[in-house]
């Protein structure tokens, strides 16, 4: 955190400063290890196997909340009888069908809650019958079948039907919490500490200082950022770690909460209103080429189900509104039809494969780097030469748009720069400083920034250059009469433009002509909170939980009031969604009856003198409901949310410990390999996840892992990472003389011992080769890297900053050369954080010879295009034919 | 070895000295900036002009017209290249006259070039004269202000350096006017010896004979009492600079004591002499170089005066420190050291 | 005078803005770098330099100049100079090797031979001295001493003689080599006078770079140390803080967590110019010497 997020970490410092324990724990020692209290230099892939440490150790030295945990999580529910656990199939879970390596959930349902008819009307796979899946053969179709199955559920989960059985006593053998205690009954210390490389001591300090800083009295927070994210079983690192704070109620209470920190300024806000393929803005689900041929069963999944997803139906007809204004009325379905539709998946990498087969045609960069900032940074490139046109939008001259030039693949020989056809239009962008805008930051909190200098020369604001392009678009097709055209023409496109005395040239919209937009309207001008929001077509709003931003029309993100003249939790400082909301979910920071479960923690509270919730925070629950409010049987929506239930965008209004429904890898976090792992699983047969997507081709092949033949070719973990001197790919930085000289050049870190083993020499060369590319890179050798023991042997790792490419002042080869197209099934995201590699000293072959190089490390290590990609790797006795049996 | 053949991050100590720690080796003092050769000969060509300017008006004074006109053009030689120098040593020479907006007594270089601009003047004019018979009665005022000026002109140069931070230099500043004075009187001897016919230079002669006596004597002790500082006049650079003055001045003095009745042996003498000076110059200025690059010319003195200050109960002129831990006392937790080179 | 200048050269110095001639001066202001909470994020060097259009070093300075990796862990412009007015030291320290508890060795877990790490980080400048040396020998009064006391550069005064780059016992004034001229940190003057803090102090995440009036600084620095002490961190230790010390106290000083030469700080530094006037003294008496032995060469034989 200190590393990347040096700003954020004055509160880190600020906390251990008021004596707080701060521990740091990452396989590298970083700046943030430098001033935490505790590191633990752990193997990159291991958290899940360290945290299901941690849960075990609280749920077998009955550390955990206990009134917390049977009234706000779903640890009572009972499963169905079906359900198999890891630990019955040695590493999978019921319902996995190996063939199309997904699973089928309907097993990890409660037992009596009817989740198989809700998810006939959601949006996800289990819409395509078996028969279509196992029907659909060769590479494109078991690919579209990977990657549309996580895009069935917006932000609260999947919704089902039917009161859960549950037992609140928490002994029945089949209900959550003893599922949970059997699940990770194997992750004992000393397993911990073999598979993860630390000391057993190291593991039980953490765990001492978690416990004791949990409970009524004491709160602890999880900072995670990409460390965790970037693995093929990402979402369940911090499904591991929801876990963990909800049995030592460090959910919705001050001091307490995971949070998420983002790559980026505003990548919070570019999920909220998504540059995603699979949602909408708010979190609705995109809809789906195959289903949902109209508005009423997109919704009718949702509306009228417990919880505030109930009114997705007045979210998505108010954000129909807000796009398409007079357009859309109940007569045309609100143009429902004008939404695209999925018919796959359509995520970064399927968009690159399908570029390198010659699917694609055209293609935005606009502040992204793919030539050398994405894994599998060739493949990107020659998915960027295989366009017929090309945007890019940037700061800077970065590689994507001029890939053409001077790219590896130009110099040695693979591509021709005239045998390229990719037409590129390289478009200078203004950078925050040059335009007024908004930032959303991990607490989900809006904040303004003020234009502070005209943009120069041709840069222009995003704001400006779609604003524009819409304009003319629109402009060209006026008075076309294709039904195809109406979307664009129906669209509310109508931003006021200002200009500024220094460039009067420039007609910029108004960003916050945009910001009232999102905010949305009704028939009283502007609204001020979600809950105004109708499903009759009389509000508009661009973004559901957005709703309020721009309350009484006036923008609330640009408040600056210092925390020193407002309350702890500055409630006036900037705006945080829903309703300015700063922790979510903070009913829980009260008993069920409504009382803070300490003095210390109180936050939000039941005042019953004056009928109301109150408290530091505005409250995440209905203002007047009280503590004993139950609902009727027939309740809809946020009626049927009781007074004693604190998740209230949850279908059950429960925190879930188990997730019945919306995962695509399992109910619960199991320790899997990363998809290339020089080390056998020790846990489970099973290697790797099962689930994970793969993406078999000559340009992304993968090395084997454990026990595997050939894997002992690449023998050490490699782990990319950012550096606080420059930014992503360095299109932000590597131009920038100051940065530049603060770290002028690629370089790799290695321990002593490594550097011993392999003759590497302190500011000598490295070459790094994996299944994917051969790069070259200084060599830091440095303390800071440790050889781990693992499995009873010892394992080195290499760390590789990524952001460097061939343009800029700071050059170097990209670490992204190395890395492989393998994902995160739930989110499609790539494993940055860990594979595995050789080393060896010395400077890289050029030209043909890079290549051969590759080559020959894939012939030795017994590489093809399928290697790594086996889906079911351990001896899990009758998993595919119970799987079946499931579906 | 170079930085490239070490193996691992270089650790934060040069040697694992006891009480010895640093930055990577780095130094902790900024190099001088001043340029080689402008500054050193620019210390020579003061020192020469200084005591010549004094020989001048002596020789004057005594009847000894050729020596005189000979130390006379030394010394306003000497004036103008030194002045030139050191305005070619300036990072902004156009902006030499900002030295004469002030006159500060703690700058060396302020006072010295308040002694150096008249002296310029008053030599230059003295030499004019002699050169062109002009106003020989102003040449001679001239030349007797430029005299009373001659000996702090060779001696602020040697204020100059050890006004410094760079322990070479600034421990030396009781013997570096010394060796200064010395080198000019040999320098001023030696041109005279090189410059003037056999029967006036008897006072030259011994003039520079003494001057290389006291500069080699001066430097001598200069470097024993530096103890390990005083080896940077020894080794590298410096120290090849350093063992040719000596030869150099040892064989000006011989030549002086032998030859000085024979005008060829006399001359070569002198120019032995001169460039014993030269080299002189150069070597001292080498020797405070090497002395700012190396790290424990700083630490280790500072470090010891801690310790000793720390040690004594009764503080010199002030109190130590709180911040510095006792040095005998032993660390309650095991110190954590620098790693050892990994090879 | 000697006297006179015997005081104002070196030891404490109550008022060194007064002592320079101002009249009615502000408190004097500084700099209280407590380098236990930096996080070595380098932002202090890039604020400074953005807000005082200081260039990036160029190959010809005293650090290695961009281009080059320093191997120096992550300290890549080596040390202060010219173009750089704020540096962040980077120091990788590991402990011996763990004592044998007697306990059963482990087949499993973190290698046998791991050692204590640390890494220490310290954000570096201008100490901005009672006695400032670089000011004392400059020439020109190009350096001189702010109403806040702190010592600034004139730039349209300056004219490269370079006598305070090897005056200045911390090593930190440099002459830049494409310009000419001296340059250091001026402790964002233009800032000072329009009521700001510098733009390091203004950009530091952690507050580990605190700016204010140096009596105020003083007394939070002896509470952190008290507190770092108390946690059982024996080696912090203030640097720079003491008015008896060589250069009279400096107006930015430090809490370090180490001996300062780790950090490559001069662990007691004087200022030169204490000597000075004996040196002028000894100076003077060898010039008196020179005509001395000047006039005894002419002294016995008329030839």
């Amino acid at each position: 955190m200190a590393e990347c997020h040096p700003v954020g970490f004055q509160w880190v410092m600020e906390a251990k400063k008021r004596g707080a324990t701060i521990i740091h724990v990452d396989p590298r020692f970083t700046r943030t290890s430098a001033v935490a209290d505790v590191h633990v230099p752990l193997r990159a892939g291991s958290d899940i196997a360290f945290l299901g440490g941690l849960i075990r150790h609280v749920l077998d030295n009955d550390l955990w909340f206990r009134d917390y945990v049977i009234a706000y999580t779903n640890a009572p529910m009972i499963l169905r009888e079906d359900f198999r656990d890891t630990e019955d199939l040695d590493g999978l879970f019921s319902g996995f069908h190996e063939d199309t390596r997904h699973y089928d959930p309907s097993s990890w349902q409660y037992e009596g809650a009817d989740v198989a008819a809700a998810a006939g009307q959601r949006d996800q796979w289990s819409t395509m019958t078996a028969d279509e899946q196992i029907g659909s053969r060769g590479e494109k179709a078991r690919r579209a079948s990977d990657t549309d199955r996580g895009e069935q559920a917006g932000s609260g989960g999947s919704p089902f039907h039917g009161t859960p059985e549950r037992d609140d006593t928490l002994q029945h053998p089949r209900c959550v919490f003893q599922v949970l205690k059997r699940h990770f009954a194997r992750y004992t210390p000393d397993k911990v500490a073999d598979i993860c490389g630390i000391s057993e001591a190291q593991f039980l300090q953490v765990a001492d200082a978690l416990t004791s800083n949990s409970g009524r009295e004491r709160t602890s927070a999880f900072v995670y950022a990409v460390g965790w994210t970037h693995h093929t079983v990402g979402v369940q690192y911090i499904r591991s770690a929801a876990i963990l704070q909800l049995l030592l109620g460090n959910i919705g209470r001050p001091g307490g909460g995971i949070m998420a920190l983002r790559g980026h300024a505003s990548i919070q806000g570019s999920t909220d209103i998504p540059t995603l393929f699979n949602i909408l803005p708010g979190y609705l689900p995109m809809p789906h080429a195959h289903e949902h041929l109209d508005l009423e069963s997109y919704i009718s999944a949702d509306a009228g189900t417990k919880g505030y997803w109930g009114n997705m139906d007045a979210y998505a007809i108010s954000l129909l509104k807000s796009w398409w204004g007079d357009a859309a009325t109940a007569e045309t379905g609100y143009c429902f039809d004008y939404l695209p539709r999925l018919t796959s998946g359509h995520s970064n990498y399927d968009t690159v494969l399908k570029q390198v087969e010659g699917g694609s045609e055209g293609y935005f960069v606009v502040g992204e780097n793919p030539a050398v900032g994405t894994a599998n940074a060739k493949m990107n490139r020659m998915g960027l030469a295989n366009l017929k046109w090309l945007v890019v939008r940037d700061l800077q001259m970065i590689e994507s748009a001029t890939f053409w030039q001077n790219s590896p693949e130009i110099e040695s020989g693979e591509l021709r720069t005239r045998d390229i056809g990719t037409e590129v239009f390289f478009l200078p962008a203004a950078a925050h400083t040059e335009k007024d805008g908004s930032f959303t930051n991990t607490q989900r909190m809006l904040q303004w920034h003020h234009k502070a200098v005209d943009p120069a020369g041709d840069q222009r604001s995003e704001l400006w250059f779609y604003y524009h392009l819409g304009r003319i678009i629109r402009d060209k097709l006026a008075g076309s009469t294709d039904p195809r055209d109406r979307p664009l023409l129906d669209l509310t496109w109508d931003y006021p433009t200002t200009t500024s005395p220094g460039r009067p040239d420039i007609a910029e919209p108004d960003a916050e002509a945009v910001l009232a937009e999102i905010n949305g309207t009704g028939p009283d001008g502007p609204l001020s909170s979600y809950t105004e929001l109708k499903a009759d077509g009389s509000t508009r709003c661009g973004c559901w939980i957005y709703c309020g931003a721009y309350a009484d029309g006036t923008n609330q993100p640009a408040r600056r009031k210092p925390g020193s003249e407002q309350s702890w939790v500055a409630p006036e400082w900037g705006w945080a969604w829903p309703a300015n909301r700063r922790i979510l979910y903070n009913r829980a920071s009260a008993d069920p009856d409504g009382k803070p479960w300490s003095d210390r923690k109180a936050y939000v509270w039941w005042d019953s003198e004056h009928e109301r919730w109150t408290g530091h925070d505005v409250p995440d629950f209905q203002p007047t409901k009280s503590p004993t409010y139950r609902p009727a049987a027939d309740a809809q929506r946020e009626d049927a949310i009781g007074g004693n239930e604190a998740f209230i965008m949850q279908a059950d209004g429960r925190a879930w410990l188990h997730v019945p429904a919306g995962l695509t890898d399992g109910p619960l976090p199991a320790h899997y390999e990363p998809a290339e792992s020089p080390v056998p699983n020790m846990l489970y047969g099973q290697q790797a996840n099962p689930a994970r997507q793969v993406y078999p081709h000559r340009l992304n092949r993968l090395s084997p892992s454990g026990r595997e033949p050939g894997a002992e070719i690449f023998p050490y973990v490699f782990t990319t990472y950012r550096l606080t001197e420059h930014h992503t790919a360095g299109g932000m930085s590597r131009w920038l003389p100051y940065l530049s000289e603060l770290q002028p050049e690629f370089f790799c870190e290695v321990s002593p011992a490594l550097a011993a083993e392999r003759a590497l020499t302190h500011l000598g060369w490295a070459t790094i080769i994996t299944p994917r590319g051969v790069i070259e890179a200084r060599v830091l050798v440095t303390e800071r890297m440790r050889p781990i023991r693992v499995g009873g042997r010892t394992l080195h790792q290499i760390g590789l900053p990524y952001h460097w490419g061939a343009n800029g002042l700071s050059t170097g080869d990209s670490a992204n050369e190395l890395l492989p197209i393998t994902l995160d099934p739930n989110v499609h995201i790539q494993p940055t954080k860990a594979a595995s590699c050789d080393i060896r000293p010395g400077r890289r072959p050029t030209g043909a010879a890079r290549n051969a190089l590759v080559a020959e490390y894939q012939r030795r290590a017994g590489i093809t295009d399928e290697t790594g990609t086996t889906a079911v790797t351990g001896h899990p006795g009758d998993s595919r034919s119970n799987g079946k049996a499931g579906s | 070895m170079s930085r490239r053949e070490k193996l691992a991050v270089p650790p934060a100590t040069v040697e694992p000295a006891p009480d010895f720690d640093s930055y990577y080796g780095r130094p902790i003092l900024k190099q001088p900036t001043w340029k080689v050769p402008d500054v050193p000969l620019y210390l020579f060509s003061g020192g020469l002009a200084g005591a010549s300017a004094v020989l001048a008006e002596l020789a004057a004074a005594t009847g000894r017209p050729a020596l005189s006109r000979v130390a006379r053009f030394g010394a306003a030689g000497g004036a103008l290249a030194g002045t030139g120098l050191l305005i070619h040593d300036l990072g902004r020479p156009t902006r030499f006259l900002h030295m004469l907006r002030v006159i500060k007594p703690t700058s060396p270089l302020s006072i010295g070039t308040w002694i150096l601009s008249p002296f310029s003047a008053l030599s230059l004019a003295a030499a004019a004269s002699t050169l062109t018979g002009i106003a020989p009665v102003l040449g001679r005022v001239a030349g007797v202000g430029a005299a009373a000026l001659g000996g702090p002109m060779t001696t602020y140069t040697a204020v100059l350096l050890t006004n410094t931070a760079i322990p070479a230099w600034h421990d030396a500043h009781r013997e570096m006017p010394i060796v200064f004075a010395g080198s000019a009187l040999a320098a001023a001897g030696g041109l005279a010896m090189v410059g003037s016919p056999t029967g006036e230079n008897t006072p030259a002669v011994r003039l520079g004979i003494l001057g290389a006596a006291v500069e080699l004597t001066a430097a001598a002790v200069l470097r024993r009492r530096l103890g390990f500082i005083g080896e940077h006049y020894h080794t590298g650079r410096a120290g090849a600079w350093m063992r040719g003055a000596r030869a150099l001045s040892a064989a000006g003095i011989l030549g002086g004591l032998l030859g000085h009745r024979v005008r060829g042996m006399s001359a070569a003498a002198g120019a032995a002499l001169l460039a014993g000076s030269v080299a002189t110059r150069f070597g001292v200025f080498e020797a405070g170089r090497a002395s700012a690059a190396d790290p424990r010319d700083v630490i280790v003195p500072q470090r010891a005066r801690l310790a000793a200050r720390a040690d004594n109960s009764t503080p010199l002129a002030s109190t130590p420190p709180s911040s510095t831990p006792p040095a005998s006392t032993p660390p309650a937790s095991p110190p954590l050291a620098a790693a050892p080179p990994a090879s | 005078m000697t006297f006179d200048l015997d005081t104002r050269l070196a030891g404490p110095l109550a008022d060194p803005a007064g002592e320079a001639g101002h009249t009615d001066a502000p408190p004097r202001m500084g700099f209280f770098t407590d380098t236990s909470v930096c996080i070595g994020c380098k932002a202090c060097e890039v604020a400074c330099k953005e807000w005082n259009a200081v260039p990036a070093a160029s190959t010809g300075e005293q650090s290695t100049g961009p281009g080059d990796l320093s191997g120096m862990s992550y300290d890549n412009t080596v040390g202060l100079g010219g173009s750089t007015w704020r540096h962040v030291a980077f120091v990788e320290q590991t402990g011996p090797p763990p004592v044998d508890l007697g306990m059963p060795s482990v087949p499993q877990g973190a290698d046998e031979g791991d050692r204590e790490m640390r890494w220490l980080m310290a954000s570096d400048v201008c100490k901005h001295c009672t006695h400032a040396a670089c000011l004392d020998v400059c020439p020109t009064g190009s350096l001189f001493r702010t109403e806040f006391g702190t010592v600034v550069v004139q730039e349209d005064i300056c004219n490269g003689c370079g006598y305070c780059v090897p005056a200045c016992p911390y090593g930190v004034i440099d002459i830049r080599p494409e310009d000419g001229r001296a340059w250091k940190c001026t402790l964002c003057y233009d800032r000072l006078g329009a009521g700001q803090e510098p733009a390091c102090a203004k950009a530091c995440p952690t507050d580990s770079i605190q700016y204010g009036p140096l009596d105020e600084l003083r007394a939070t620095a002896a509470t952190r140390l008290a507190d770092l002490h108390d946690r059982g961190m024996e080696k912090a230790q203030l640097y720079g803080h003491d008015a008896n010390d060589g250069v009279g106290g400096d107006g930015a000083f430090f809490l370090l967590l180490d001996r300062p030469e780790v950090y490559g700080l001069p662990p007691d530094p004087i200022v030169t110019t204490r000597d000075l006037p004996e040196m002028w003294k000894h100076a003077a008496l060898t010039a008196a010497g020179v005509v001395v032995a000047v006039a005894a060469a002419f002294i016995g034989g008329r030839r």
